[in-house]
Formats: structure tokens, sequence, C-alpha cells
């Protein structure tokens, strides 16, 4: 077995698992999801089979596994489909395969496996007293064929079939964030989501024709390992704003990455896709959808810098795609201080970290932006399954402190009061919790591993590292502005991570749900685990030489850095990004556990006070939402509602009509009286009508249902036209 | 030798013969063996062609192996579908298998 | 005329004479054996044409499988349509009409074939490997193993289709 054909394989058990679940087992939970968790399990061991074979293999960079076949024979040409592992793609399926194959376990005790089904519970609408979810096997099925749509994006040798994972992941994310379609908010933050990505993926499809019809090619190796191919590119002109060929394909291409990885201004949709489920959340936030923007950037690093050498100013297509990052980090940042609900708090923490890479590959930091891929990966995993496993323990808590309510109430027995009495209580509130490391001591520690590896806790976590090198390429080339724009990401990464991690988990509870939640069971917290220790260790394989006096290589460099055609140089050691990473991290981790180490129950969010109408508007999230809605929703609305229905349909063209009607009406009386009865009625009415039905008469012989005389017929036109144009036209 | 315009004529006489089976014959047993003889012209046209035009390529070859193949399932899911019709209208006359219009 | 000829013109006239007895006998079971005599000629066609192992298949799926299964559908609805009766339809000359129109037109497009007129060609340089290269060239990735595939799907719908058609309709009950 090759690695070539191992990687072959890696995408088809979960698709096979899609398929089989959805046609055949749909019926029966414990089959669904053994089938799912192993088909993913299978994936991943071919995956880890794949990547040791990549990691032993010397120079894989100019050597990788690389193997494809035709597949639509066009003519001469064909389109061909083929994988591709180099450093780049091996350690992306690496995280991938790890972080789907714990989401998926997750996922079983998360939709309460082994719980019997509430009669009360709609499919649609999350389960709300801890009965098993209600589509439970629809569920795996989703997840199972977003994991495939993640597999082939990765192991892909070509755009188009990174363009087809991509899709089938848009649509995945669809159903998924609509997971529970009862919801109203759900069915709107899915049709945002949609939407929102579409508009970037559109550019993202125009770049790729451009691509095409300049290259003649989609395959990465023939077009960004291919010197003469960038060269020709990047001295071609586009007839846009003076971009050069390379340029204007970046950029429409970075605009797919803009919309996949939420960057300002598609970052709308993020936040809302929370309404899936937690393990979706995670699939999609952290693990897979929007890695795929961002690791799409990476693989088009070459193309984005097509015309920029080490230490030359930035090409604008580099200056735009910095900016975006860095804007993007300082932005999301900010919103994710204000907001109450824990997994938006991590939403607006991704859209940050995701801007981070993006500056990343803005600013030329080809490792650096791959190295926070990985690592955030796993953090930002572990964080979001974590936020799940404590909303599970706080809806048990819910269920818990409402069956003591309607005990100590006998009146007010049966789900409606149950409902009523505590729909007050939002299990994901932040302010709702408190104390729960007493309750949760497993989600607790790995929450804290995962919010300092966010946060970036000097040379314990895996953050730290990759952040560090972010910053520390920032400074040393001279992007300055982008560098101080990061510092202050960062410092308000520790500061919302630390509020984050002191509301849930220290101080005393702030509600009875909080006082009753428990812990949750093992299939939700061994992957916590398994994770965390990555969150950890997955930044020691990328620590900088110049730290170790050259005793420990940087492994991660000096293997992803081999996909480059040039090795890219290490940034050289300076004490200051060093300093201010350390600085800001625990700078702000202190400032967090400060300012919110004491919040009493139903008390505001301290830091309202002293910001106040700053605070209301980074909680208002800028009033982009508000600002979309009314820049193209409602025109979109009021466009077809006032402007197409009323003035124009109603207004103009009604007006028109009931016009000409009256008009009309008063001309066809006199008609009427004196053409119509007479002749029209009379002589073509009649008469029409007889010479109509004597021609069917007559024709009615020519449908007999006969096959044979209908191919007769058949033959004699297609003689004729055959004759017409082989022996009349020429 | 035998020139490659004999094959030619030849294929195309079987399969005007067949067509006209097909077109004329009552029976709808009898217009699959009109069909039958229709795809045996191709065949011996395919092959000819590659005989004459193009030896070095196996592509005549392969696409008579599937015609064979095509024939085969034709002939099964036709019978097939004769023998249905039988069962249930006590005909074979393709003129009274007439549920083809309106 | 060389004998090649001659036995070429006495097959090929064989094989029309029987082609023309399949769409022209009233008694479809004489129609079915002239069938399987015209698929002969066939047969032996392909010999000329050097393709031997075509003209065993030709003889084993069509007279062994197609022909055979020809004659159990004429056995099994041969009460209905008795061999007396005209065994043509009314719009018989419009058939003969168009086949003869094909074939004008057939004869018209073979004439701007460009190899046309070439005689008989050298012998095949590699004939005893003929028949291995067709066999991979029907499973290799980059030459018909997609139509290979597609025909074995059709063979298998087609198995399945048959069985489902052909079964008499299920009872309400009653069967074990």
């Amino acid at each position: 077995m090759t690695p070539e054909l191992l990687t072959w394989l890696i995408p088809l058990p979960p698709i096979l698992a899609f398929a089989v679940i959805v046609l055949l087992t749909h019926r029966s939970n414990r089959l669904s999801h053994t089938l799912a968790v192993g088909a993913m399990f299978v994936s991943w061991g071919l995956a880890m089979t794949v990547f040791w074979a990549a990691i032993t293999t010397p120079e894989l960079g100019q050597r990788p596994f690389a193997s494809s076949i035709d597949w639509l024979p066009s003519g001469v040409e064909a389109l061909r489909i083929g994988i591709l592992i180099d450093p780049l793609s091996a350690i992306t399926l690496f995280f991938v395969a790890w972080t789907c194959l714990a989401i998926f376990v997750y996922s079983i005790g998360y939709h309460n496996y082994g719980k019997p089904r509430d009669p009360a519970d709609r499919a649609g609408l999350p389960p709300h007293k801890g009965g098993i979810e209600p589509m439970y096997a629809r569920f795996f099925a989703f997840i199972s064929l977003f994991a495939f749509g993640m597999l082939t994006l990765v192991i892909s040798d070509n755009l188009l079939l990174l363009f087809v994972g991509w899709e089938i992941m848009g649509l995945c994310s669809y159903l998924l964030i609509g997971f529970w379609y009862g919801k109203d908010s759900a069915k709107k933050a899915m049709v945002k989501a949609f939407i929102t990505t579409r508009v970037g993926d559109v550019f993202m499809l125009l770049g790729i024709a451009y691509l095409y019809s300049a290259t003649g090619t989609l395959n990465y190796r023939e077009i960004l390992f291919n010197e003469e191919v960038l060269h020709s590119l990047a001295e071609a002109p586009s007839g846009v704003l003076g971009m050069s060929a390379a340029g204007l394909i970046g950029l429409l291409l970075f605009l797919g990455t803009v919309g996949k990885s939420a960057q300002w201004p598609l970052h709308v949709w993020l936040p809302d896709a929370m309404e899936g489920p937690t393990p979706v959340s995670a699939m999609i936030h952290a693990a897979t959808m929007v890695s795929a923007g961002v690791y799409f950037a990476v693989r088009f690093f070459p193309l984005l810098t097509a015309g920029w050498a080490e230490g030359e100013p930035l090409t604008v297509t580099m200056r735009v795609v910095a900016f975006i990052g860095a804007f993007t980090a300082l932005f999301a940042s900010t919103i994710a201080l204000a907001q109450r609900d824990i997994k938006r708090v991590l939403a607006y923490s991704t859209i940050s970290q995701l801007g981070y890479m993006v500056a990343a590959v803005g600013i030329g930091a080809y490792v650096a932006a791959a190295f926070h891929l990985v690592t955030h990966a796993f953090f930002k995993a572990l964080l979001f399954l974590g936020s799940g496993s404590v909303i599970h323990g706080m809806q048990h808590g819910l269920a818990a402190s409402s069956k003591n309510a309607a005990q100590a109430m006998p009146g007010r027995e049966g789900p409606a009061g149950v409902h009523e009495a505590h729909a007050h209580v939002d299990a994901q509130d932040m302010f709702n919790m408190g104390g729960l490391r007493r309750k949760m001591p497993r989600t607790f520690v790995t929450f804290v591993i995962g919010g300092f590896a966010l946060a970036g806790f000097p040379l314990l976590t895996a953050g730290f590292w990759s952040k560090d090198e972010i910053l520390a390429d920032a400074f040393t080339n001279g992007h300055l502005a982008v560098f101080l724009t990061l510092a202050a990401a960062a410092l308000l990464t520790a500061f919302y991570t630390m509020r984050q991690i002191t509301l849930t988990f220290l101080g005393e509870p702030r509600t009875e749900a909080a006082r009753h939640a428990h812990e949750s069971t093992a299939t939700m917290t061994v992957p916590l685990l398994v994770l965390a220790v990555f969150s950890v260790a997955a930044g020691w394989v990328g620590i900088p030489e110049s730290w170790t006096g050259g005793r420990v290589p940087n492994w991660f460099h000096s293997f992803v850095g081999g996909t480059l055609l040039e090795h890219p140089p290490a940034a050289p050691f300076h004490w200051a990004p060093l300093l201010t990473s350390v600085g800001v991290s625990l700078g702000g981790l202190l400032l967090g556990w400060l300012v919110y180490r004491r919040v009493a129950a139903g008390a505001p969010d301290p830091a309202r006070k002293p910001l106040g109408f700053v605070y209301t508007v980074l909680e208002r999230k800028y009033g982009f939402d508000e600002f979309y809605d009314w820049a193209f929703v409602r025109p979109a609305y009021w466009f077809a509602e006032t402007f197409s229905y009323l003035w124009i349909d109603r207004g103009v063209i009604d007006g028109i009509l009931h016009a000409v009607a009256r008009i009309a009406l008063r001309l066809g009386s006199i008609f009427r009286n004196y053409f119509d009865k007479p002749v029209v009625n009379g002589l073509m009415g009649d008469g029409t009508a007889s010479v109509v039905k004597w021609a069917g008469r007559q024709l009615r012989a020519v449908q007999t249902g006969r096959v044979q005389q209908y191919l007769i017929a058949g033959l004699i036109v297609t003689g004729i036209l055959l004759s017409y144009v082989l022996v009349v036209r020429p | 030798m035998i020139p490659l315009s004999w094959f030619l004529i030849l294929a195309a006489a079987l399969f005007s013969i067949g067509l006209y089976g097909v077109l004329a014959r009552r029976n709808a047993v009898a217009i699959l063996m009109g069909i039958e003889l229709m795809l045996n012209a191709v065949n011996l046209n395919l092959v000819a062609f590659w005989r004459y035009v193009a030896p070095g390529s196996i592509a005549g070859q392969a696409f008579a192996v599937m015609v064979f193949a095509v024939a085969a399932s034709e002939a099964a899911v036709g019978l097939a579908l004769i023998l249905s019709i039988y069962r249930q209208r006590s005909t074979v006359a393709a003129e009274e298998i007439n549920l083809l219009k309106w | 005329m060389t004998p090649l000829q001659i036995v070429f013109l006495f097959v090929a006239a064989f094989t029309l004479l029987s082609a023309l007895l399949v769409v022209t006998r009233p008694n479809l079971v004489h129609a079915s054996l002239w069938l399987i005599a015209a698929l002969a000629g066939v047969a032996v066609l392909f010999v000329l044409l050097e393709a031997g192992f075509l003209a065993a298949v030709q003889v084993v799926i069509y007279i062994g499988a197609i022909a055979i299964l020809i004659i159990f559908a004429v056995m099994l609805t041969r009460r209905v349509m008795s061999d007396s009766g005209p065994q043509v339809n009314r719009n018989w000359w419009g058939a003969a009409l168009s086949a003869l129109l094909i074939f004008g037109g057939l004869l018209g497009l073979f004439s701007q074939v460009p190899a046309v007129g070439s005689a008989f060609p050298a012998a095949i340089a590699n004939a005893d490997g003929l028949l291995e290269d067709l066999g991979r060239s029907l499973v290799d990735v980059n030459r018909y193993v997609l139509p290979f595939e597609v025909a074995s799907v059709l063979l298998l719908a087609a198995m399945i289709g048959a069985i489902v058609i052909a079964r008499p309709a299920a009872r309400e009950e009653g069967e074990e």
C-alpha cells in the first residue's frame, strides 16, 4: 500500500457512512453513530498513516505524494483530479483528522445517547430536558458528509476538487446550523451563513475561471510551484486598477477566504451560526470549515505574493490581505469583550484569530500562518467543545432545579409550567454561571488549558509559540502597523478569555442552574482531554531555533517551509516582540481576572460603566448586522414590496391598465354591438371553431399511439434534415 | 482482397433490413429480432473500421464488446416487457399496444 | 476475384438472405431460426475481419443466449399471433421506403469516408497480443474502464429490471 493509494482512500469512509446512514440505518441510533464514528476512525487511521509516511520522507516538499486520474475527458485535454500530500496538506490533514475524530466522539455524549426519548421533544428543536436528540442519526449523517468535504478539500491537488469540497462544506454548514430548524433564529442563521459565504464564493469562482483561462490548468503544482507561470502571471496586466493578473486572481480567490473564514466585512454569519449544536460549532468554526479558508489562502501563498520577494515592500494584494486580516483581528476581539453568550465570545474570538492568520499571510509570514492554523484548530475545538460541555451541564442543572421547583410548588407541574418558570435562565449566558469549577472539574481544567492557549500564555501553551511567531515576523520585517494592531488584539484576546473563564468557572454560582450543574459523560470529556494535550504539545514542534541556540531544531519551520520553492528564512530573534507577546498575554489575563472576579448574581457587566457608550457599541457589534440589514436586506425587501409591487406594479402598471381598461370598455361596447356579434361571433368565431374541429378530426389520425408509426415519421423528418445538411447546403 | 466498401455496403443493407423489420412487423418479438439485426450491423461496421482504418487502436473491438452488453440487456428487458404486456393484455401485436397517445 | 472475395460474397449473400427471411417469414419460429443463421453469418464475417474473439463472443452471446431467449419468448406468446394472419402492419410500405432511404443515405455517406476504397490492409502486427490488449484496455483507468463499469451496471440493472417486470403481479395474500 503506497501512501498515494492510502490518501485516495481517506475521504471515502465518511461519505460511505453518510450514504449508508441516510439510506439504510437512520432508524437505528446505535448503528448510525457506530458507522459514523467507525468511518471517521478509519479515516483517522489512514490519515495518521499517511502523515507518518509524510514526515518520515526527506525533502517531502520537493517530492510530495501525488497521483491523479482523468476525471472528465474533454477531447484532447482532460480535467484531472488527484491527490497531493505536501508538508502543508500533511499537517492540515493531521489536525483535521484529530479534531474531527474528537468531535464525532463528543457528539455521542452531547446528543444524550443512551437517554430515553422525551415524548415532549419535537424533531427540529433541541431536546429541552436531557432526552436523546430526536434526529440523532441525521446529525451523524450530516457531520460525516461534512468530514468528507473537508478531507477531500485537504488532499486535493487542484482547485476544482478543492472547490467541490468547499461547497460540500458550505451545504453542510447550512444544514447543520439549521439543524434545529424549529427555532426561528436557527432558520435565519442558516440562510444568513449560506448567503454570506456565497458572496465570497462567487468571487472565488471568478478567480478560478480567470486562473484557468490564464494558465489552462488548475493543478497546484503546475501553477504554484512553477516559476515561469508565476512570473508570467505577475507580469501580465489585468486591466483592473493597474494590478497584475496574479494580483487580481489572488484578490478574487482571497475573497473566497474572506467569506469562508468570516473575515471583515463578511464576518456577520459566523456568530449567528452558533445556533447550531455545539459539535457543529466546533466543526465549522474551529476544526474545519473556517480553517479551510485560511488553508486555501496559505495554499495560494505563492500566487498571492507573486512578484514579491523577501524584504521588499508588499504588493497591493498583500497589503489588502494584511489590512483585512489585522483589522479583523482587532475588530472582532473588541466585540468579544461585550458578549454575554459563552459561544458567541468564542465565535468572535475565532474571527479574530483567523484574522491573525490572514494577516500573517498578508505580510508574507507563510510558516507562521500555517503554524497558527494548526494550534488554533486544536485549542479552539477544545474551547468550543468545552463550552458545549458547560452548556450541557447548565441545561441539566436547569432541568434538575426545575424539578425541585416543581416539587416545591405542586400546583405548577407539567412541562408548560416548568418551561415558563425557567424561561428566563439562559443556559448560554455567562452571567448565569459561576463556580462551575467544582461541579465540572474535567471541563474546567481542559477549558483553562484551551483558554490559556488562546490567550498565548507564555512558554507552556501552543498558542504562545504560534502567535509569537506571527508577531516576531511582523516586527522584524518592519510591518509596524500590523504588529501594533495584532499586539492590541492579543491583549484584548487575553482579557476576554480570562473574563470568560472567570465568569464561568470561578467565583460562586449565580443561579440555581449553575448550582445543580454536573460533569458531562466520558464521551464528552475524553475528547476534551485529547484536544487539551494537543493544545499544549502542538506548540513544541515549532519553537524558534534562536531560543534554544539551535540545539532543538525548529521542526515545523523546516518541514512546512519545504512546501515553498524557496525555503523561507526564519525570523531573527528580537526582544521587542517577545516581551510584547508575554506582556500582553499576562497583562490581559490578569486584568480580566481583576475586573470579573467578583460579579454578583444579576449584576451588570463591570466593564459597562467605565466604557460607557463604547460598551453599547461593542455589545451591538458595531451595528454591522443592523447596517447590512439597512443597506442590503431592507432595500431588497423594500425594492420588492414597495418599489416593485406597490409603486411600479400597483401604481404605474395597474394605473395604465385601468386607464386602458376604461377606454377599452367604451370601445368594446361599440365594437361588441356593431362588429363583434355579427362578424366575429358569427363568421369568425363559429367559423374558426368548426374549422378547428374539422382539422382536429382529420389530424387525429396522426396520433395513433403506435410506436412504429412514430418511428417512421421521425426517420422521415431526420432524413429530410440530414439531406438538407449533407446535400443541399454544401 | 476484400475492399472496405464491401463490408460497409453489407452492413448498411443489414441495418436497413433490420430497420424494415422494426418498422413493419406486427409482432413485438419480431421487432426485437429486427433490433438485433441492426445492432449486428453496427458491430460489423465497428470491427470493419477497426480492421481497415485503425488496426493499432483497440477502440473498435472494445466498443463492439460494449454493444454486445447493450444488446444482451436490451433483449432481456425487452422480452420481459413483452411477457409482462402479454400477461396483462393477452397480445403482443405492436399496434394494439397504443397507450402512447394523449 | 480472389478466393477470399468469393468466400466473402457467399457469406454476405447468405447473411442478407437470412436477414430478409427474418423480417418476412410469417412463422416466427422460422424467423428466429433464420435469425440464428444471419447471426452466424455475421460471426463468419468477424472471422474474415480477423476478429476471432468477437466471432466467438458473437456465437456465445447472440446465438447461445439472445436467440434462445427470443425463441422462448416466441413460444411463450405463440397462441395469440396465429401464423396465418398478416404479419406486417398497414404501414409496411412506409417502413420499406424509410429503410430504402436510410440505405441510400448510408451509401451516400460511405462515399465520404476517406478510407472507403482501401484494400485489405497489412497483417496485424501484434496478432497474439490483441486479445490481451483488449482485456487490458477494458480495465485500464486511462482507457475504457468507465464504459466497462457502466456496461456492467447496465447489465445488473437490466437483470433486476427483467426480473421485476416479468414476475407475475404478487397476489395480495396466501403466498408463502
